[in-house]
C-alpha cells in the first residue's frame, strides 16, 4: 500500500471517533403541547436529548400507555459498545500501519456487520418498548402498539415521531466508505488512476 | 379648593379649548360613532386594529409592568396588544399560588408591625445600567406600611422586601439612580420621629415642631440586586410626593416634589393648599453618600424588617435590622436645595438630556420647566431666596427655563419621546398634551377616558425613550366597557406617538388601580426567562427528589411532617393515616417535573389556608391543622395532564390520642408506580 492509502485507512479508522462526539441516532417527537419538540438522542455510550431531563419527560409521557420507563442502565449495549468502537479504531489504525490490502477489506466487512447488528439491536429494542405494554396502563387503544419508527416518521397517538441517524452515524459511514475506497485504490496500485476522492463519496 | 378650580377654569384661554374642540370634531368627522357616544371614537387611528394586532402565536414587542395600586400587585401586559400576561403578587397574599400563605413565603410580608398581608403598590421602576433599563429587576413601593420590593425578571417573582423605618406613606418611591447605585424613597406623610426607629406619642397639635419626613437611600448590590438601607436624610415635615433622578449632567441629583410646606396636620386639602408656592427639593445623592461615608452620618436605634427569598431553597428569611444612619441637611452644605414650585406640585420628571426638570402642579395653570444648568449657576452665585429649616431656597426666576402656558387642567405627570417632545397627563381636563421641550409650546392634545393619572412611554424616564407608544392610565372608567356593577376596572389607553399627531390605538381594562408603569423591549427580558427550576439545585431542607425518599413522620406530640412528591399524574404518598385532630401537619410538596409549564397545585379539604402552587423542581409547604376526625381528600389543583382528575389522595384523621399508627403509601403493594422520576 502506498503512503497516502495508509493515511486514508487510518483516517477511516479514526473517523469512528465521531461516535464519541455526536449521537448516533435521534428520535424527534412533536405534539400539539410540545411546540418546542422533544428529542431523544442515542449515543454509543449514553442516552441524551434536547434537554437534561428529556428521559424523565419521555417516561412521563410513555407511562400513560404502559410503556416501560427508559433508563440508561437497562441497556447493556451502552456499556460494551464503546469498547467495540475503540477496538475497531485500534485495529483500523493497525491495518493502516501494516498496509495489507486484504486486512482492509476484512476490517471493512467486520465493521459493516457490526453496524448491521447495531441497527438490528436498535430495532428489537424499539419493538420491545413499543409492544411490551403494562396491562394496567391508563390508556389502552385496542390493537395499538407504539413501535417508534426506525427510520422516517410515524404518528403515535398525539405524537408524530421522526427517527433519523445523527452525526455519530456519519462516523461509521465514513469509516466504511473510506476503507472501501482505500481498498479500491490498492487494487489499482499498478496502474495510474484518477479515482474518486473521498469528498465525492461524502456528498451522498 | 372649589374656588381655586373655578379660578383655573377661567384662566384657560378659550383659544386652547377651541383648538381642542376643532381637532376633536375634525377627527370625529372621519371616524365611526358606532360606540354610541361621540367621544368614544375621538382620535382613533384608522389603522388602529392592525397597529395593535398581535397574531395568534406571535409575541408582543414590549413587556409593560403596571402597578396594581390597592391590590398590592404588579400586572404584566404585552404591548401593543394590551394582553394581560401575569399578575405578580408583591405586598399582598395571593391565594392563587400560595404567596404569603405558604411557609416559604410568609416571611416576605413580615414587618416591624407584624404580618402585613396587604399594601398599596404605586410605582414600578426598572433597574438601570447607564441610565437605560436593563431588564434585570423591577423595584416597587408599598405606600401604606413603608416597604420597597424587588422583583426578579428572570422568574417574575418577588424576591426581596425591605421595610423602611422613619417613614410613613412611602409614596415618593422607589427611584433608582442611573446604575442602581441607590434606590431612593421619600415619605409622603411626615411623622413625629422618636429617634428610636418609631413614631413618638406626640400631641397632633405639634405637627409644625415635631413632624419630619425622611428620604431613604437603599444600596443595591450590582450583581445580585440585594438591597441594604445605607442611610436616610431627615427632612422638613412637608409631604414628599414624587421623585425622579437626573441624567447626564444632572445624574448626581435626585428631585422631589413637596407639598404641605404649610405643615398642616389636619384638613390638609385646605391647610396644605394655602401657599402659592411649595418646593421642588433637589438632593445631590452623590454628595450625600460622600457625607455619609465620611462620618457626617449619625446613628439611631431602629427596628425594621428585611425579607429575602433564598434562590436555591425558595425560602424567605427575615432579618430584623436594629439601627439606621441618618444625615441632617443643615449639617451637610451643598447637599440639598429647595426650588420654589407652583402650589402643591405632583409629578417631577427629568427629560432624557438631564437638563430640564418638569414640575406638574396639579393646581397650577402653567407647567414650570426648570433648568439644571441655571440651577447650578444659581447655586454658584448664591441666588437664594432665604432658607427653610437650614436648607437654601433658590430664587424661582433664577432656576426657571420657562413655563408651558395653558397646557390644560390638572397636570400630573410628564414623559418624553426622545425627539424633543414632552407629554403631560391632565387629570381635570382628561387629556394628554404634547408640547415641545425647547419652545415650551403645546403642539397636540388627545382626550383620554377619563381623568388620566400617570402616563408611560416605554423608556420615557430613561436617557433614550422607545418613543413609539404612550399608555394613559385613567382613574375613572364609567361607560368605557360593559358595566360590571358599582366597581369597575380602571381603563388604560394606548396611544401612538410615532407621528406628529397622537393617535388612539387601544382601550383596555387594567387590574385594580395602576399608578405608574414601566415598559421594556421584550428582547431584554424574554431570553432570560426561567422555564423551570432544576431539581438538582433545589436546596429546600424538606425537598424529596425521589419518590423512594418520601416520608410522613410524627416529629413531636402535635406535629407531623409530610415530605411528598408530585409528578404526572400522582402524588406520593397519596394515602396517609395516623394524623390526629389538632396536629399541625406540614405538607412539603416537591414537584419532580423537569419540563416547561408543568406546575402542580396542592390543596386539602377544609384547610384554613390557600392552595400552594409548586413550580417544576421546587418545594412548597402548606400547613394544615385538622379540626375534626374523618377522611380528607387532597388533590392537584392545576390541570397538569390527561389524568389530572386522578391526581388525588386521602388523609385519615383520627381523634386525639388515637392509636392508629402513621402509615403512608401510593398504589397497592408490589404495584409498579409508573412514571417514577429520578433526579437525572
Amino acid at each position: 500500500m502506498k503512503a497516502y492509502q495508509k493515511v486514508l485507512m487510518i483516517v477511516a479508522a479514526l473517523s469512528l471517533g465521531l461516535l464519541f462526539v455526536f449521537p448516533m441516532w435521534k428520535i424527534y417527537l412533536k405534539a400539539p403541547q410540545y411546540p418546542e419538540g422533544l428529542e431523544l438522542h442515542i449515543w454509543v455510550n449514553k442516552l441524551g436529548g434536547s434537554s437534561e431531563s428529556v428521559l424523565q419527560n419521555f417516561n412521563i409521557l410513555n407511562h400513560y400507555i404502559g410503556m416501560e420507563p427508559i433508563h440508561p442502565e437497562s441497556f447493556a449495549e451502552l456499556q460494551f459498545m464503546p469498547y467495540i468502537v475503540i477496538a475497531f479504531m485500534i485495529t483500523g489504525v493497525l491495518v493502516g500501519l501494516i498496509g495489507r490490502r486484504n486486512l482492509v477489506l476484512g476490517w471493512s466487512g467486520a465493521l459493516m456487520l457490526a453496524g448491521a447488528a447495531g441497527i438490528l439491536d436498535f430495532y428489537l429494542w424499539l419493538v420491545k418498548f413499543g409492544t411490551n405494554l403494562d396491562p394496567m396502563a391508563a390508556i389502552k387503544v385496542p390493537g395499538m402498539t407504539y413501535i417508534p419508527p426506525l427510520l422516517g416518521n410515524k404518528q403515535l397517538l398525539n405524537f408524530e415521531a421522526l427517527s433519523l441517524p445523527a452525526l455519530g452515524s456519519l462516523g461509521i459511514f465514513l469509516a466504511i466508505s473510506l476503507s472501501i475506497v482505500t481498498y479500491y485504490f490498492t487494487l489499482k496500485n499498478n496502474k495510474i488512476t484518477t479515482a474518486a476522492t473521498p469528498e465525492k463519496v461524502l456528498i451522498s | 379648593m372649589e374656588t381655586s378650580i373655578f379660578k383655573l377654569k377661567k384662566l384657560v384661554p378659550k383659544a386652547a379649548l377651541l383648538m381642542a374642540v376643532a381637532a376633536g370634531t375634525a377627527l370625529q368627522g372621519c371616524s365611526n360613532t358606532e360606540g354610541g357616544s361621540a367621544n368614544t371614537a375621538e382620535g382613533v387611528a384608522t389603522d388602529a386594529a392592525s397597529a395593535v394586532y398581535v397574531a395568534p402565536g406571535k409575541h408582543d414587542e414590549l413587556y409593560s409592568f403596571l402597578s396594581g395600586g390597592f391590590n398590592g400587585q404588579v400586572s404584566v401586559y404585552g404591548l401593543p396588544s394590551g394582553r394581560l400576561l401575569k399578575i405578580i403578587p408583591v405586598f399582598t397574599q395571593h391565594g392563587e399560588n400560595g404567596y404569603g400563605y405558604s411557609e416559604e413565603s410568609k416571611a416576605m410580608l413580615m414587618t416591624s408591625h407584624g404580618f402585613v398581608p396587604w399594601d398599596d403598590l404605586h410605582h414600578p421602576k426598572l433597574s438601570r445600567t447607564d441610565g437605560m433599563t436593563d431588564g434585570r429587576w423591577l423595584f416597587v413601593n408599598g405606600n401604606n406600611t413603608p416597604r420597597v420590593a424587588r422583583i426578579d425578571l428572570k422568574t417574575f417573582e418577588t424576591v426581596e422586601i425591605m421595610e423602611l423605618p422613619n417613614s410613613a406613606g412611602n409614596h415618593c418611591s422607589p427611584y433608582p439612580t442611573n446604575n442602581n447605585e441607590y434606590v431612593i424613597a421619600g415619605t409622603r406623610f411626615s411623622v413625629p420621629l422618636d429617634m428610636k426607629g418609631g413614631t413618638g406619642d406626640v400631641s397632633l397639635d405639634k405637627y409644625e415642631e415635631e413632624f419630619r419626613g425622611s428620604i431613604s437611600f437603599i444600596k443595591v448590590d450590582p450583581e445580585k440586586g440585594d438591597m441594604d438601607l445605607d442611610f436616610q436624610i431627615l427632612v422638613p415635615g412637608f409631604d414628599y410626593d414624587l421623585a425622579n433622578g437626573g441624567k447626564g449632567p444632572s445624574e448626581d441629583w435626585v428631585f422631589f416634589t413637596t407639598y404641605n410646606s404649610e405643615k398642616a396636620g389636619t384638613l390638609k386639602e385646605v391647610g396644605a393648599s394655602q401657599n402659592d408656592r411649595d418646593y421642588l427639593a433637589a438632593v445631590n445623592w452623590k454628595l450625600a453618600a460622600k457625607y455619609a461615608k465620611e462620618g457626617k452620618a449619625r446613628e439611631m436605634p431602629a427596628n425594621y424588617y428585611h425579607n429575602k427569598i433564598d434562590k436555591d431553597s425558595h425560602i424567605a428569611k427575615s432579618t430584623v435590622k436594629k439601627k439606621v444612619r441618618y444625615l441632617l441637611p443643615e449639617e451637610c452644605p451643598g447637599m440639598m436645595y429647595l426650588l420654589p414650585a407652583p402650589k402643591s406640585p405632583h409629578g417631577i420628571d427629568v427629560d432624557p438630556s438631564g437638563e430640564f426638570m418638569i414640575v406638574s402642579g396639579k393646581l397650577a395653570s402653567a407647567i414650570p420647566v426648570f433648568s439644571f444648568s441655571k440651577m447650578q449657576d444659581a447655586i454658584k452665585n448664591k441666588k437664594f431666596d432665604g432658607e427653610k429649616n437650614g436648607i437654601p431656597v433658590l430664587q424661582y426666576e433664577a432656576v426657571l427655563k420657562g413655563e408651558v402656558k395653558e397646557p390644560g387642567l390638572g397636570p400630573l405627570h410628564t414623559e418624553f419621546d426622545g425627539k424633543g417632545n414632552a407629554y403631560t397627563s391632565m387629570f381635570v381636563s382628561s387629556e394628554v398634551v404634547k408640547w415641545k421641550l425647547n419652545e415650551l409650546q403645546v403642539v397636540d392634545r388627545i382626550p383620554v377616558y377619563y381623568s388620566v393619572g400617570h402616563l408611560m412611554i416605554p423608556g420615557g424616564d430613561t436617557k433614550a425613550p422607545h418613543g413609539k407608544y404612550l399608555v394613559a392610565m385613567n382613574k375613572i372608567t364609567k361607560d368605557r366597557y360593559l358595566p360590571t356593577g358599582p366597581e369597575l376596572a380602571h381603563s388604560a389607553q394606548l396611544i401612538d406617538i410615532s407621528g406628529e399627531k397622537m393617535k388612539l390605538l387601544l382601550d383596555f381594562p387594567t387590574v385594580a388601580e395602576p399608578h405608574y408603569a414601566q415598559a421594556i423591549p421584550a428582547e431584554k427580558v424574554a431570553p432570560n426567562s426561567v422555564k423551570f427550576y432544576k431539581l438538582d439545585e433545589n436546596k429546600h431542607p424538606h425537598a424529596v427528589k425521589k419518590e423512594a425518599d418520601v416520608s410522613v413522620v410524627r416529629e413531636s406530640k402535635n406535629r407531623v411532617r409530610v415530605k411528598m412528591t408530585a409528578i404526572r399524574s400522582h402524588m406520593t404518598p397519596d394515602n396517609i393515616e395516623g394524623i390526629q385532630v389538632g396536629d399541625t401537619v406540614y405538607f412539603h410538596v416537591t414537584n419532580l417535573e423537569q419540563d416547561w409549564d408543568v406546575p402542580h397545585g396542592f390543596a386539602v379539604m377544609g384547610a384554613n389556608n390557600a392552595e400552594t402552587l409548586i413550580m417544576p423542581g421546587a418545594t412548597q409547604t402548606l400547613t394544615w391543622v385538622p379540626k375534626k376526625a374523618g377522611v380528607f381528600p387532597f388533590y392537584c389543583t392545576d390541570f397538569c395532564s390527561a389524568l389530572h382528575q386522578e391526581m388525588q389522595g386521602y388523609i385519615r384523621v383520627s381523634p386525639k390520642g388515637s392509636n392508629v399508627p402513621i402509615t403512608f403509601s401510593t398504589g397497592k403493594k408490589k404495584q409498579n408506580i409508573p412514571g417514577v422520576a429520578s433526579t437525572k
